[in-house]
């Protein structure tokens, strides 16, 4: 034998050593900060790919009613604008620039693998309110090289703005197009009209604002929901129903008995990220 | 050694102080962007990477094929590639060089560089290019410059330095690897989320990186006693035809699996960069303009008659590295871009100052090469004049 004992048994610790820590490194790679446990577990919902998340602890999601805010046609800018001024999201009133955490757009802009040429009119017209859609399995995450953008196990995808580098791999990474940059300073002022870019009137001083080059979306109102407050957005909707949030994986909360009694659709489920906010259509 | 980068002819002089005036035109540039943030570029929330990522992209992979000339000399000892072999590499650490740069000026918060080593973190590719980028420098300087310090003491290269080759060949191949897997695990983005994305970008480094060798080759022989002979050159040319026919059959590919498929998101790029979409026909000049120059210049690497008389060679070689260069240096990048997640489509444009600062990093990187090929024709010099 021309292996002597020693080499082999050298081959031999190293391929176990690996074979041990290959697969946890593969997850790793493979899932960004998803637990290993979702890989493997069963349930017919979760293995499409599709479904709600495994209901481990609290999961916050949304569902949108779309045909209440067909009705009363002022009220999505109205939440717009609140979540805009609350988390000091400065206008730049040019869009090479822009920066938005919540907005309108086209059905077929939202459901671009769901738009069919014989929907109805009413349909086809609305506008359907988009977001980020805080993702089970956000692709985001998986990019970030530097942690700035992580999950929280409550299900929000959070940004830490000191820890970005402005690299925007998120931004190529998000398939919903959520996420902004800070292409200049936001809390600049226009050179030429000397308007603040951030209104100083609507300054709000509880929350930061950011600097140039990072990136932003948005936060799911955590600062609001730490002190047990509905996300601006949601309570500026107030009692009409237009946005119903809560924990998905509480089976008595009101969003769930939403989502069990109504047809609701996701945003390029297909792409398995397993977004947490549905529509109502 | 280095010394032998600070004399030269005049010639020499008037070439290094054209690119330190670049470079210091850039660099004001860069301070300007710097000062007001990336909206100095034309960059937008759609269009989130530009011209300096799609630089980055393109120069891994002239990087790479640094390997198309350490391969065949060193593990299959073809000899001709002797003379050249140093230049691939120190080609390799200029375009590397470029790479780190352009990374650099793309960041929004460049202080911040390091957190990419302060918080590892292994699920973004990103990080592992990070890691193959610096070390395929690390590797192309130690070995360029071991070899050629035996060389000037007229000793074969220790024998230790084998490994460090070895290791490097493999090593090209993953840094134009990883540079695709930026692009081809993102979800949502057709144009990228294709299979033979590293392999397309192989085929066309291999195709783009030696033809830029040949012409620095035909520069050298014009300016030194450094020739690297008709062999060498010729079978330079024959990777070239080759590497670029596989490419034009890999983009082919993409094209059946986007048409035949019919899937809308799977088209929307290839008609918004080669027939225009709804209306938008921004790309479609310079993606013709690509696709006329490749196959021209692939037809004048084939036949004979144009590939032997160093005038043509030297066109078909400027033709095939620009048009590879809009095909990976533009479409490839903008086109992920267009349509957006939205199937939104915002056009590109370049700004001056981005202009500016591109120059400068190119600049940066000619003069880069300029220092590391004197030396080492310095070096190859004396060792023919003694």
């Amino acid at each position: 034998m021309d292996m002597k004992r020693r080499d082999f048994l050298k081959i031999a610790g190293i391929s176990t050593i690996a074979g041990i820590g290959a697969p946890a490194a593969l997850q790793v790679l493979l899932k960004g900060e998803v637990p290993a446990s979702s890989f493997a577990s069963g349930g017919a919902e979760e293995e499409t790919g599709h479904g709600v998340a495994a209901p481990v602890g609290r999961r916050y999601g949304f569902v949108i009613d779309t045909r209440v805010f067909a009705k009363d046609q002022g009220l999505a800018q109205k939440c717009i604008n609140a979540c805009h001024r609350i988390h000091n999201v400065p206008d730049f009133r040019n869009k090479k620039d822009e920066i938005k955490w919540i907005w309108e757009t086209g059905y077929a802009n939202a459901f671009t693998s769901k738009s069919h040429n014989l929907r109805s009119d009413e349909v086809h017209h609305r506008k359907y309110m988009v977001l980020c859609n805080h993702c089970d399995n956000p692709p985001c995450v998986r990019a970030c090289p530097t942690k700035a953008t992580f999950k929280r196990p409550d299900g929000i995808v959070a940004m830490d703005y000191h820890r970005c580098i402005g690299c925007r791999f998120c931004m190529a990474a998000c398939p919903y197009g959520s996420r902004s940059f800070n292409w200049r300073d936001p809390r600049g002022k226009d050179d030429k009209t000397g308007r603040y870019f951030i209104e100083r009137k609507h300054l709000n001083k509880d929350f930061p604002t950011r600097m140039r080059g990072v990136v932003e979306k948005c936060n799911l109102c955590v600062e609001r929901l730490a002190k047990g407050k509905m996300p601006k957005c949601v309570e500026e909707a107030g009692n009409s129903g237009a946005m119903i949030f809560g924990d998905l994986n509480d089976p008595h909360s009101e969003i769930r008995k939403v989502l069990a009694s109504t047809f609701t659709i996701q945003r390029k489920p297909e792409l398995g990220t397993k977004p947490s906010i549905f529509y109502i259509v | 050694m280095l010394e032998k980068a600070l004399v030269g002819s005049s010639r020499y002089k008037v070439w290094m102080a054209f690119l330190l005036a670049l470079m210091g035109i850039g660099g004001l540039s860069y301070i300007q962007q710097y000062n007001y943030g990336l909206g100095y570029t034309g960059m937008s929330r759609d269009v989130s990477w530009g011209v300096y990522i799609a630089q980055f992209t393109f120069l891994v992979g002239v990087a790479a094929s640094g390997v198309m000339v350490v391969l065949p000399y060193y593990l299959h000892n073809y000899k001709v590639f002797g003379k050249i072999t140093i230049l691939g590499e120190f080609l390799a650490v200029a375009s590397v060089s470029m790479c780190l740069m352009f990374i650099m000026v793309d960041l929004g918060q460049p202080l911040r560089a390091l957190n990419v080593l302060l918080h590892p973190t292994p699920h973004s590719i990103l990080f592992w290019d990070m890691i193959v980028l610096n070390v395929y420098l690390f590797l192309n300087i130690f070995v360029g410059w071991v070899v050629l310090t035996a060389n000037k003491k007229e000793m074969p290269p220790p024998k230790w330095i084998k490994p460090f080759i070895y290791i490097s060949i493999p090593w090209a191949v993953s840094i134009h690897t990883v540079t695709a897997f930026l692009y081809a695990g993102l979800p949502g983005r057709h144009f990228w989320l294709t299979a033979i994305l590293a392999p397309r970008f192989l085929a066309s480094a291999f195709a783009a990186g030696p033809a830029l060798l040949i012409l620095l080759c035909l520069v050298i022989k014009r300016v030194s006693k450094f020739d690297a002979g008709q062999e060498a050159i010729q079978k330079l040319v024959t990777i070239i035809a080759y590497a670029a026919l596989i490419n034009v059959f890999f983009v082919l590919l993409e094209f059946f699996t986007s048409y035949y498929s019919n899937i809308p998101g799977h088209m929307d790029t290839l008609n918004y960069l080669f027939f225009g979409l709804r209306g938008h026909h921004q790309l479609v000049p310079w993606m013709w303009t690509s696709v006329v120059l490749g196959i021209s210049a692939i037809v004048m690497l084939l036949v004979p008659y144009f590939k032997l008389k160093e005038g043509f060679l030297a066109l078909a070689c400027v033709m095939i590295f620009f048009s590879l260069w809009i095909d990976k240096g533009i479409g490839l990048v903008i086109g992920g871009f267009v349509p957006n997640p939205l199937e939104e489509i915002t056009p590109y444009y370049l700004t001056f100052g981005e202009v500016l600062i591109t120059l400068g990093i190119w600049a940066t990187g000619f003069f880069i090469l300029t220092v590391l090929y004197k030396i080492a024709l310095a070096v190859r010099e004396e060792e023919l004049i003694v």
